[in-house]
């Protein structure tokens, strides 16, 4: 966010992939926290976007949401970055439960001619803080995770994207006849944000 | 629309019943009549057609176009991901660290493997069903018993009948004359191929089942007939309607024993607990007594160890715990109806149920903590019990008059059930015989085999 003037609220590239690729990494941490993929010992609290904010203090996961988000970043800068889903899955039977889904639209404009646009900090950082709120609430109609459960990170890039050393392709790691539900999006007016989450249909609920 | 509405009102009341594609041609013909100027002409429309292309070929030709926004969305995704050459996905190859917390989570793991041991299914209807004329409709009387050998042995009349479940072949063990007869109990010895036969003279028939051979007759010791029969390896206990008990040696000449004097009517329940430390015997004079075999004297009638009044009606269904073996279960006649269990140690009734009807037998499942009985008027059904909460779990009918005598398989799953409705009926009741297969091989071996491992 260095190069961003937030005087004039003008935002560049390089800084709305900055958000983009922070939001995913609190993201990530709010969605394991409260989805109960870690303990809930293992985190701790830190005031972001207006909102108490759950950060995992696990070396592990840490590390890896760390290096998650600067490899999101740079396809982000390089409007390469289509989408991006964590995916919980049983420990055991490798299941997937659950798909948090986050579409992502780049102004093709700004990537070929460089030009920036305007938004306020602030307006971002609501839409930001309505996302997380739901991420939040959404324990109240996901359906229960009562198994040891396991979470991996999916992105959706462009055919023309080499594939760096530490990844690998992947199946899309799909749901049979999810439930869906779609949450708030957020727009950094070059980045475009639509979440959604999917899980598979629990038989219990229906009446 | 008109459409709309015309194919809503549209009434059977025109329906010639022809073909969807010939009134199409007709249908073609009268619109180019009155070609100038459109004028609905309603009788010459066929709304029954009209209503079949509106439903019917949208439904034929599009069989899953009728969905939730939730199956489109799927939908797109799908189109979305066999897109291949648009998009990449990428994972990371070291995944995240899998999540270790010992205890909360193996503990709600263990519960939903605890619910997947779901309720075993019980069938409702009797597996097969065999005809049994001239069974006795006595309820004092024990005419139907299930050997170790696999052999289920019944009285019919003055015939004994050996029925092989094995083979499902029928075989007639003994017919007994008229003035001796007719056969009043039947029990195996504990080696499946020697039968006890009580009669109603009095005496008591060992029969060799494998060589169809009379071995020896018990007499002397009753005064009327043997109602009741238990084996407590060599020892043959017989209850008779003089309400003497006596237990009898079979190895030596002079067979009787020892005399237990309790009961002053009829004996009709009669069982040796699995230890074969303690009897139990139920008599028509309501009364449940338990006998010690440490108290027992040779010279003088043994003095039980307990004396139980509870009943109100005779006691004939006894059933020891196979898994307690101090818990006994007692099923009283028609004016008691209760099922009561018994610490035979101390005395003490540590449960009572009144079931609504004549308890007639009681058989304990031996894989699970469950109870079956028997009745009589008015649904003439089986029972089965949870126990200890004594929930009924199933209650099988079937019989039409009331079910007399029970009899358990080797293996434990089946029952047998005969009735004073002629009929003997086997209840898959106990559980499936797969869950027992490793039981079964071991429950019908050779004969002589068995006689090797009791004694």
């Amino acid at each position: 966010m260095a190069s961003k003037t937030a005087a004039k609220d003008i935002i560049t590239l390089r800084g709305s992939a900055a958000i983009v690729s922070e939001f995913f990494g609190y993201a990530a941490n709010s969605i394991l926290y409260n989805r109960g993929v870690y303990p809930e010992e293992s985190f701790s609290k830190v005031k972001k976007y207006g909102l108490p904010m759950l950060l995992t203090q696990d070396e592990g996961v840490k590390s890896f949401i760390a290096s998650l988000t600067s490899q999101l970043s740079e396809w982000l800068e390089a409007g390469k970055l289509q989408r991006v889903v964590l995916v919980i899955m049983s420990k055991a039977s490798g299941e997937v439960l659950e798909r948090w889904n986050f579409s992502i639209e780049t102004d093709g404009e700004v990537i070929e001619k460089g030009v920036s646009r305007e938004k306020s900090d602030k307006e971002i950082m609501r839409e930001i803080q309505a996302i997380m709120r739901q991420i939040a609430s959404s324990i109240t109609y996901l359906p229960c995770l009562d198994e040891p459960c396991v979470f991996d990170v999916l992105a959706y890039t462009d055919k023309d994207v080499s594939v760096p050393f530490t990844w690998i392709e992947s199946d899309p790691k799909l749901i049979a006849n999810p439930q869906m539900v779609k949450l708030h999006s957020f727009d950094t007016k070059i980045h475009k944000v639509d979440t959604l989450v999917s899980y598979k249909n629990d038989e219990w609920d229906e009446e | 629309m008109d459409a709309g509405s015309t194919v809503t009102s549209s009434s059977n009341a025109k329906n010639q019943s022809r073909c969807p594609l010939q009134d199409q041609l007709l249908k073609k013909r009268n619109s180019r009549e009155n070609l100038d100027r459109f004028i609905p002409n309603r009788s010459a429309m066929d709304f029954d057609y009209a209503h079949y292309m509106l439903t019917e070929r949208k439904g034929k030709e599009n069989p899953t176009a009728a969905s939730s926004p939730s199956r489109e969305a799927y939908r797109k995704q799908l189109a979305e991901t066999f897109n291949m050459n648009r998009t990449r996905i990428l994972t990371f190859k070291n995944k995240p660290p899998t999540p270790v917390d010992p205890i909360p989570h193996d503990f709600t793991s263990a519960q939903p493997s605890k619910a997947a041991k779901s309720r075993r299914y019980i069938p409702q209807t009797s597996e097969r069903t065999l005809d049994a004329p001239d069974l006795v409709d006595d309820y004092y009387l024990n005419l139907l018993d299930w050997g170790s050998s696999n052999v289920l042995s019944i009285a019919l009349g003055n015939t004994v009948y050996l029925w092989d479940a094995s083979s499902g072949s029928t075989s007639e063990l003994v017919t007994v004359d008229d003035e001796v007869g007719p056969v009043t109990s039947i029990s195996w010895a504990p080696d499946g191929r020697h039968v006890a036969v009580g009669l109603n003279n009095s005496e008591v028939q060992l029969w060799d089942s494998t060589a169809n051979r009379l071995l020896r007759t018990l007499k002397g010791g009753h005064r009327s007939r043997v109602g009741s029969l238990a084996w407590n390896n060599h020892i043959l206990t017989t209850g008779g309607m003089d309400g003497q008990i006596i237990n009898n040696d079979v190895r030596i000449r002079s067979h009787l024993v020892e005399t237990y004097r309790g009961h002053n009517q009829e004996v009709c329940g009669l069982k040796w607990s699995a230890s074969g430390q303690q009897l139990a015997s139920g008599g028509n004079d309501n009364l449940l007594h338990i006998w010690d075999r440490s108290m027992t004297s040779t010279n003088t009638p043994t003095q039980w160890l307990h004396q139980l009044q509870e009943h109100t009606a005779a006691v004939k269904a006894l059933a020891w715990c196979p898994y307690q073996g101090n818990l006994l279960a007692s099923g009283g006649g028609g004016g008691d109806r209760c099922i009561k269990f018994w610490n035979t140690h101390t005395g003490a009734c540590v449960n009572s149920v009144d079931t609504g009807s004549q308890v007639c037998a009681l058989l304990w499942n031996k894989n699970e903590r469950e109870l079956l009985s028997s009745h009589g008027f008015t649904q003439n059904q089986l029972t089965l019990w949870k126990y200890p909460s004594m929930v009924k779990m199933a209650e099988l009918t079937g019989h039409t008059s009331r079910v007399l005598f029970m009899a358990q398989s080797p293996d434990g799953c089946t029952v047998a059930s005969a009735a004073a409705d002629e009929t003997l009926r086997f209840w898959n009741v106990f559980g499936v015989p797969q869950v027992a297969a490793k039981a079964a091989p071991k429950a019908n071996p050779e004969p002589f085999a068995h006689i090797n491992r009791i004694r």
